[in-house]
């Protein structure tokens, strides 16, 4: 890894893709992750690849369908509003099993809503979000670096299991810097994949990228294939991190940037004498039931901190599942919680559940 | 030793490189260190701040509700962060534009009359210099010589003749702090 | 004995599901003849539509995208600067390309994409079972205009050839017609000249292909030719308005 070096969110997402081999970009501006078709707009040409302002975020997305078709690693980038356009070119690259990346940089909504940070996107990040039946693979990184290293990974994964990888930040995680290191190589060149509609040379059979099944029984086929390889990657790729957990009465879950503000909480309960711990789920599809329904055993209480009128405690409730009680506290509209409000709030619940 | 300092000032007054200037030398010195801007509309001409954590250890939350310094280039900035500082925090702001005194009595306050000081060395430009430069002195969040060495980094090209003016600056603005 | 007719290796051997007197198979054929022809079978990439030719890659014997309504000019970008040897084309309706579709065959153009956009254009969405299309002339009834289009509640017919001609990227744009030997023969020459200037690297070409939906006008194959004849031609006239030599010969 070469030395560190201080980079804003949106420029290190858009600079790991490319270190994993990302040589195609399309999209369309929306504040708050410009700075990444910016980015790619004049890092890409220097790799020997192109950038496409579209336009519109539907065909961004369908560029990207059909740049993935041909087996290339491809990107797209936008944030809320933005990403609710692309959801009809989503099901369809879920549909044909297309590997790709989507990077959103939640603001706050509905509608037009706002311009600062939320994570009120989670229940369309995680529930496929656009029609039919899929999931994508969602990671949901705290800091840069993390987002690098997720962002570094999430071809791979997009390719082992033939399904679109969302990496879901927010404005904070887009706007701010961080010090970050790159791998020193890229991404070494790999062949087409065997599925890819690149021409049928050589007298090879010709292929299809697709996803309409007319017949129920095919589509019934296609889906139950969709749904094992999401199991797989249900049991191979999920990931999170505790801090301190093990002893935790009181064990706060959240992700992404108020995971952050968390553990800042976390350290102000814990100098008041109470053992508050951090469960934080870093893929959020697939979400880390299991993990999280044993920590929740040996809790007290649990209390659930988002930035948004509660989605996130739905998974939560899920994973926890009467274990133990689920407790809520949301700020919405592009209000970052505070860390004291938190901490007010958890100890709160400390005093009604915990002691 | 955890900073989390907020910049505050107009558009234009060089806020975002401060906290970037700051967030470098961080870096350099082997520091944990974040930095978040206000972004959007705010962008043009309105009030511009930034979020800055220097920490030896691992940073929790890069968003500063209770900083422990705030430094504010403009009444408006003053009106909004002086109420935020933590107690027994820093304040310290610019008293050739804020035609006030700050109220609080529980924090340390510093006046620089950044925009009187940066002319005397030839260009208001370099007033948020003068102001980074008393901050490093009252703090010791990272050295001046750090700084210093960053300024080629975090200047854009167009501005790299005025690195002197800046060295000059922030040595101007150190020497007002005791 | 010397053989003066073969079917096209680039259309695979099965029969269609197009409806009997529909002109999807014919302009099928002409493409498919053109890929033959230029030799670039192996290095062609289709991309199909929503509507009737929904199942289009089932009949063309190359490698195919299935793209959603409207958006296969958008996917052909993708697959554009991704391969840049390959010969790309999409083959799209008139509801698709002319009504969900207007952004993404309108920017394609304006970027001049080096693809080749293959319009067929019959009044009509045929698969939905015979709704009002953008193209559907005024007067002209259909499941979704039963009194027949009213020039003040649907306005007239958009004319997207005479539209794409506006914009300088659209390197060539031609009408054709598929309703007599001598049209075909017409239309095989703009589909082969849309496909060679793709290959020349000229940009963005498309051939508006007017043809028949006898199963939605409620008519006879043969009532469905002479009614685009005497009904769609008047108002969308045949020729070439745009070339890459910046002629024009429609009127």
């Amino acid at each position: 890894m070469a030395g560190r070096k201080l980079f804003k969110g949106n420029e290190a997402v858009a600079e790991a893709a490319v270190r994993a081999g990302c040589r195609y970009f399309f999209g369309y501006p929306i504040t708050p992750q410009n700075e990444i078709p910016e980015y790619m707009s004049r890092r890409l040409p220097e790799v020997g690849g192109a950038f496409v302002q579209a336009e519109s975020e539907v065909a961004a997305i369908n560029m990207v369908y059909g740049a993935a078709g041909t087996g290339a690693r491809v990107m797209t980038s936008s944030s809320s509003p933005g990403i609710s356009l692309k959801q009809e070119g989503i099901s369809y690259i879920a549909g044909a099993d297309l590997p790709c990346l989507i990077v959103n940089m939640v603001r706050g909504g509905p509608g037009l809503g706002g311009i600062a940070p939320a994570q009120s996107d989670y229940f369309q990040a995680t529930r496929g979000g656009g029609h039919g039946d899929y999931h994508l693979i969602v990671y949901a990184p705290a800091s840069v670096q993390e987002m690098v290293d997720l962002t570094l990974g999430a071809y791979d994964v997009a390719e082992r299991y033939r399904m679109p990888v969302m990496i879901l930040g927010d404005g904070v995680l887009g706007q701010m810097m961080e010090p970050v290191s790159f791998p020193d190589q890229m991404a070494p060149d790999r062949p087409a994949p065997e599925w890819a509609t690149r021409g049928a040379r050589d007298g090879r059979t010709p292929r299809l990228i697709n996803s309409i099944y007319l017949k129920p029984e095919e589509l019934y086929k296609h889906n139950l294939d969709m749904a094992e390889r999401f199991e797989k990657a249900s049991a191979n790729e999920v990931r999170y991190e505790e801090v301190l957990a093990d002893d935790a009465e009181l064990l706060l879950v959240a992700y992404g940037t108020t995971s952050r503000v968390c553990r800042a909480a976390i350290e102000k309960l814990r100098e008041r004498g109470i053992k508050a711990g951090l469960f934080r789920p870093i893929t959020v599809s697939p979400f880390p039931y299991d993990a999280l329904s044993k920590r929740a055993k040996s809790a007290k209480a649990v209390l659930t901190v988002e930035m948004s009128m509660g989605q996130l405690v739905d998974d939560v409730k899920i994973a926890v599942a009467g274990a133990a009680p689920v407790h809520f506290f949301g700020t919405t509209g592009g209000v970052i919680p505070k860390a004291s409000d938190i901490a007010e709030y958890a100890a709160g619940i400390v005093g009604e559940e915990v002691r | 030793m955890v900073e989390e300092i907020i910049i505050a000032g107009f558009g234009g007054q060089g806020v975002m490189i401060m906290g970037q200037l700051l967030s470098y030398a961080g870096m350099h010195e082997g520091k944990n260190v974040s930095w978040i801007p206000s972004y959007g509309p705010e962008m043009r001409g309105g009030t511009a701040n930034c979020s800055v954590v220097i920490s030896d250890e691992q940073i929790g939350s890069p968003i500063v509700a209770e900083p422990t310094t705030a430094i504010v280039m403009n009444r408006p900035s003053l009106d909004r962060f002086e109420p935020a500082v933590r107690p027994g925090g820093l304040l310290i702001y610019n008293s050739s534009l804020i035609d006030r005194a700050p109220e609080r009595t529980d924090i340390r306050v510093i006046a620089v009359p950044a925009n009187e000081l940066a002319l005397e060395l030839g260009s208001d430009k370099v007033a948020n210099m003068v102001v980074l430069g008393a901050y490093l002195k009252a703090t010791g969040a990272v050295s001046e010589q750090a700084v210093r060495d960053c300024l080629s980094e975090v200047l854009p090209a167009r501005r790299r003749e005025l690195i002197p003016l800046n060295v000059k600056a922030l040595a101007r603005g150190a020497g007002l702090v005791s | 004995m010397k053989q003066v007719y073969s079917v096209p290796k680039s259309l695979r051997p099965v029969s269609t599901h197009y409806c009997p007197g529909c002109t999807h198979g014919i302009i099928h054929k002409l493409v498919a003849e053109t890929i033959d022809e230029l030799g670039v079978r192996d290095r062609a990439i289709g991309v199909a539509s929503v509507g009737c030719s929904v199942f289009s890659y089932d009949y063309f014997d190359c490698d195919f995208q299935q793209a959603a309504h409207g958006r296969a000019p958008a996917v052909a970008t993708g697959i554009r600067r991704t391969v840049p040897d390959a010969v790309v084309f999409t083959y799209q309706g008139d509801g698709d390309l002319a009504s969900i579709g207007t952004a993404e065959i309108v920017h394609a153009a304006m970027r001049s994409e080096n693809i080749t956009v293959v319009f067929v254009n019959n009044a009509i969405y045929g698969m939905t079972g015979g709704q009002m299309a953008p193209t559907t002339m005024v007067g002209q009834r259909t499941t979704t205009s039963p009194e027949g289009r009213i020039k003040g509640l649907a306005g007239e017919p958009i004319r997207v050839s005479e539209m794409l001609a506006t914009i300088p990227g659209a390197t060539y744009v031609a009408r054709v017609s598929t309703t007599s030997p001598a049209h075909i023969a017409k239309a095989k020459r703009a589909i082969k000249k849309a496909f060679e200037v793709q290959l020349a690297g000229g940009g963005f070409s498309l051939v508006e292909c007017l043809s028949t939906c006898p199963t939605n006008w409620g008519m006879s194959p043969v009532e469905a030719m002479e009614w685009v004849d005497k009904n769609m031609i008047p108002y969308y006239p045949l020729g070439e308005f745009r070339t890459p030599e910046g002629g024009q010969t429609n009127g």
